[in-house]
């Protein structure tokens, strides 16, 4: 069989064009995928700054650097800023890259929408940043906007509304455009069971963000009509009611935090079993436990609401439905390290990261079920030991997978090895110091220390003060992060077209770097018991 | 361009779906309203019933219910004739209360109630309240309405002191047609 077509000289007037106009007009999913993933470190570097600026204020007892308003702007904007423009673009940057070069596609489906999901973001962000300049300040509500505090703040309100609907335009336009590549535009031969796990978990998720972006946008509209208009949905004088606000925004709320970890999961199950050097201990069973884990996030939202004075028989559906999804967790974690057992493991820094997401991951899931528990809920709601809790399963949980899937296929992305010595360090730093922040605040929260508030009792003194050095000290570790990545950017050891030699999906066919446009001709895939195979490109060997 | 045909196909569906979990979004609101109604949950604007005519008052304990009585964002004033009532658990009680209109325009104006400790909710049982309908006061307009309560003597014991309080709000134009309390609304 003939050699993939894999376009060279006589392609280069498919190129790009080049300085600023290539990024702002490409179309190229690898280019997109690029733009997502910088546009969204510098959005963790500055949610960063803010989280850094909390900690600094909560370093010891009383009043100190900021005042307690624009405390509240922060922990708001904290969260929104980390959601919405570190978490989420940094995997849909991933998918961007991976999914047409896993499926063997060869682009997204909808290129020009592709680029208008992209620069969509950063007017949101910069609406979200600006909002602090204007009277009133940004919005100050904590993440979740809830009113009556929301029906009632200044501007910067109605700037995070409409930086709200933009990111939400953006990620259903990225939506459809990721769903509609994995249903229409596999290679011949790659049935849907024989998808990579990342893809599969991006097809979920990407159902799940159709599902639910639209019931927030819904949400804030209304919050907007509330303000600007005279609605009253949420205003309980003109007969509205703000726990409505509260059920709509978890209907999307829930699924929007499997929304970050399923890619997680995704990453997690193409790393481990790289390095393990065996298959996947069970692959359907992997895929199932996804869509039930996306399933049941539709019937568990008021979980977050326990204490709003719901009938016992809603806390108690919530409470087991809520249990049940440690099942389907607890099925993907068991076959992760059933992949793990009796392989020749190696520990390069995807694999670390990977480990330390199962590890943290699982952690942050048992806070979870503790917090299911209606009656220790109804003791630890809005303290610390939630902040622990959720910080476990987002930065431990996802952005671990983002460092993991990071170094996994930067070399594939750059053709360059990255510094392993300097990576590992950035996992260790990463492991010890992330630890250090939130496992004490674990402790704060059982003591009874609220979230989101400036100032605390001197008994919560030594635990705040443990848990903002190891803040300082993970925040300038991804500092580390940003020269590991520059360096293998700039150069490093050549890294070969398989990179990891157990890794077995389709990009790792094509050339590192890849071609500016692959798989323009789909290749046929067969797979053998185990590993996908590119037949043309094993037979031109 | 036939490879693009099925991805166009593709692409109506998923945004139908999208519209129509915004249009889902809209429809929590009367469905939730509907289960709240049902459920008999959150009826804080409309009048108990007794299940049993008799309650049992325990004469062994006296309860302080303080009263209290706030306006926001309308020209009123708003006041209880008592600033505070002693009662057993299970006794009925009345309480005035007085609006005056302090301007010289008509408003209509709703009073939500709020208690403290939550508790109270549970066990609090309003026969006759001002607040289950709105009320339009003429400018410069006074009225005395009553509030009419009891708490069950199943109340526990610890909590000796309890807070009922009222805001009455303005109600916009387009709402002071409407009752807010719904159909079962009664002056």
């Amino acid at each position: 069989m003939a050699a993939i077509h894999h376009p060279g000289h006589e392609h280069e007037h498919h190129g790009p064009p080049s300085g600023i106009m290539r990024w702002l007009t490409t179309t190229n999913h690898k280019d997109i995928g690029t733009l997502y993933l910088w546009f969204s470190f510098i959005m963790f570097l500055t949610g960063g700054v803010m989280a850094l600026t909390i900690r600094s204020e909560l370093f010891q007892p009383g009043l100190q650097i900021v005042e307690p308003e624009f405390f509240n702007q922060l922990t708001t904007l904290h969260g929104l800023i980390m959601v919405f423009g570190g978490i989420m673009p940094a995997f849909v940057g991933f998918a961007n890259w991976q999914i047409p070069m896993m499926i063997g596609a060869p682009d997204m489906a909808f290129a020009r929408m592709n680029n208008w999901s992209f620069w969509l973001l950063p007017p949101a962000a910069l609406l979200l940043i600006t909002s602090f300049l204007v009277p009133g300040g940004a919005a100050a509500a904590g993440w979740t906007l809830y009113p009556p505090l929301s029906t009632q703040m200044g501007m910067g309100m109605d700037m995070t509304i409409f930086a709200v609907h933009i990111l939400g335009a953006s990620s259903i336009m990225g939506s459809i455009n990721i769903v509609t590549t994995i249903l229409n535009m596999r290679a011949p031969g790659m049935t849907m069971m024989k998808m990579p796990l990342f893809v599969w978990t991006w097809l979920i998720t990407a159902y799940l963000l159709l599902a639910v972006m639209p019931v927030l946008a819904g949400a804030v509209t209304m919050l907007l009509t509330d303000r600007q208009f005279g609605t009253n949905f949420f205003n309980a004088a003109g007969g509205g009611d703000p726990v409505m606000f509260q059920h709509i925004f978890w209907f999307f709320g829930h699924p929007e935090v499997y929304i970050m970890i399923l890619p997680a999961f995704g990453i997690v199950s193409q790393v481990i079993p790289t390095f393990a050097r065996k298959p996947l201990f069970g692959y359907s069973s992997m895929v199932y436990a996804t869509a039930s884990i996306a399933i049941l996030s539709f019937i568990v939202w008021a979980h977050h609401m326990f204490t709003v004075g719901m009938p016992v028989t809603a806390q108690l559906f919530f409470m087991y439905a809520t249990m049940l999804i440690a099942v389907p967790t607890a099925v993907k974690v068991f076959n992760w390290t059933a992949t793990m057992w009796r392989g020749s493991m190696t520990f390069e820094a995807p694999m670390l990261f990977a480990i330390g997401f199962i590890f943290l991951f699982t952690i942050g899931g048992f806070s979870g079920i503790v917090l299911a528990v209606v009656p220790v809920d109804i003791v630890l709601q809005d303290t610390y030991y939630v902040v622990a809790h959720f910080h476990y399963v987002l930065v431990s949980g996802s952005l671990f997978a983002i460092f993991a899937g990071t170094y996994y296929w930067l070399p594939k992305w750059t053709g360059n090895m990255y510094d392993e010595t300097l990576a590992k360090t950035h996992f260790w730093l990463s492991m010890i110091f992330f630890n250090v922040t939130f496992f004490v605040q674990h402790f704060l929260g059982l003591a009874g220390m609220p979230r989101r508030v400036p100032d605390y009792a001197l008994q919560f003194a030594d635990f705040n003060m443990i848990s903002s050095i190891g803040a300082f000290g993970f925040g300038f570790s991804q500092l580390l992060f940003l020269y590991v990545i520059l360096k293998c950017i700039r150069g490093g050891a050549k890294a070969t077209d398989q990179v990891w030699d157990s890794a077995d999906t389709l990009e790792w066919t094509l050339p590192s770097p890849p071609p500016y446009h692959s798989f323009e001709t789909p290749p046929q895939v067969s797979f053998d018991e185990y590993h996908v195979k590119n037949v043309q490109n094993v037979h031109s060997k | 361009m036939n490879a693009a045909q099925p991805n166009l196909v593709m692409l109506k569906k998923l945004l139908i779906v999208a519209m129509v979990m915004f249009a889902f979004g809209y429809a929590m609101i009367p469905f939730y309203k509907k289960i709240c109604e049902v459920a008999g949950l959150n009826n804080l604007l409309q009048p108990d019933t007794l299940v049993e005519e008799t309650q049992q008052v325990d004469t062994s304990r006296l309860l302080t219910v303080e009263l209290d009585a706030n306006t926001r964002g309308l020209p009123w004033q708003f006041k209880s004739l008592q600033s505070s009532v002693r009662m057993h658990p299970g006794e009925l009680v009345e309480v005035m209360y007085e609006i005056k209109n302090n301007s010289n325009r008509e408003i209509t104006g709703q009073a939500i109630p709020s208690y403290a400790p939550q508790l109270v909710s549970q066990y609090l049982k309003k026969l006759e309240c001002f607040c289950f309908s709105k009320q339009v006061l003429k400018p410069y307009e006074v009225r005395q309405m009553p509030v009419q309560f009891l708490i069950e003597s199943g109340f526990p014991a610890d909590i000796k002191t309890v807070t009922i309080s009222y805001t009455f709000f303005e109600l916009s134009s387009d709402f002071a047609s409407t009752d807010v309390s719904g159909e079962t609304g009664e002056i």
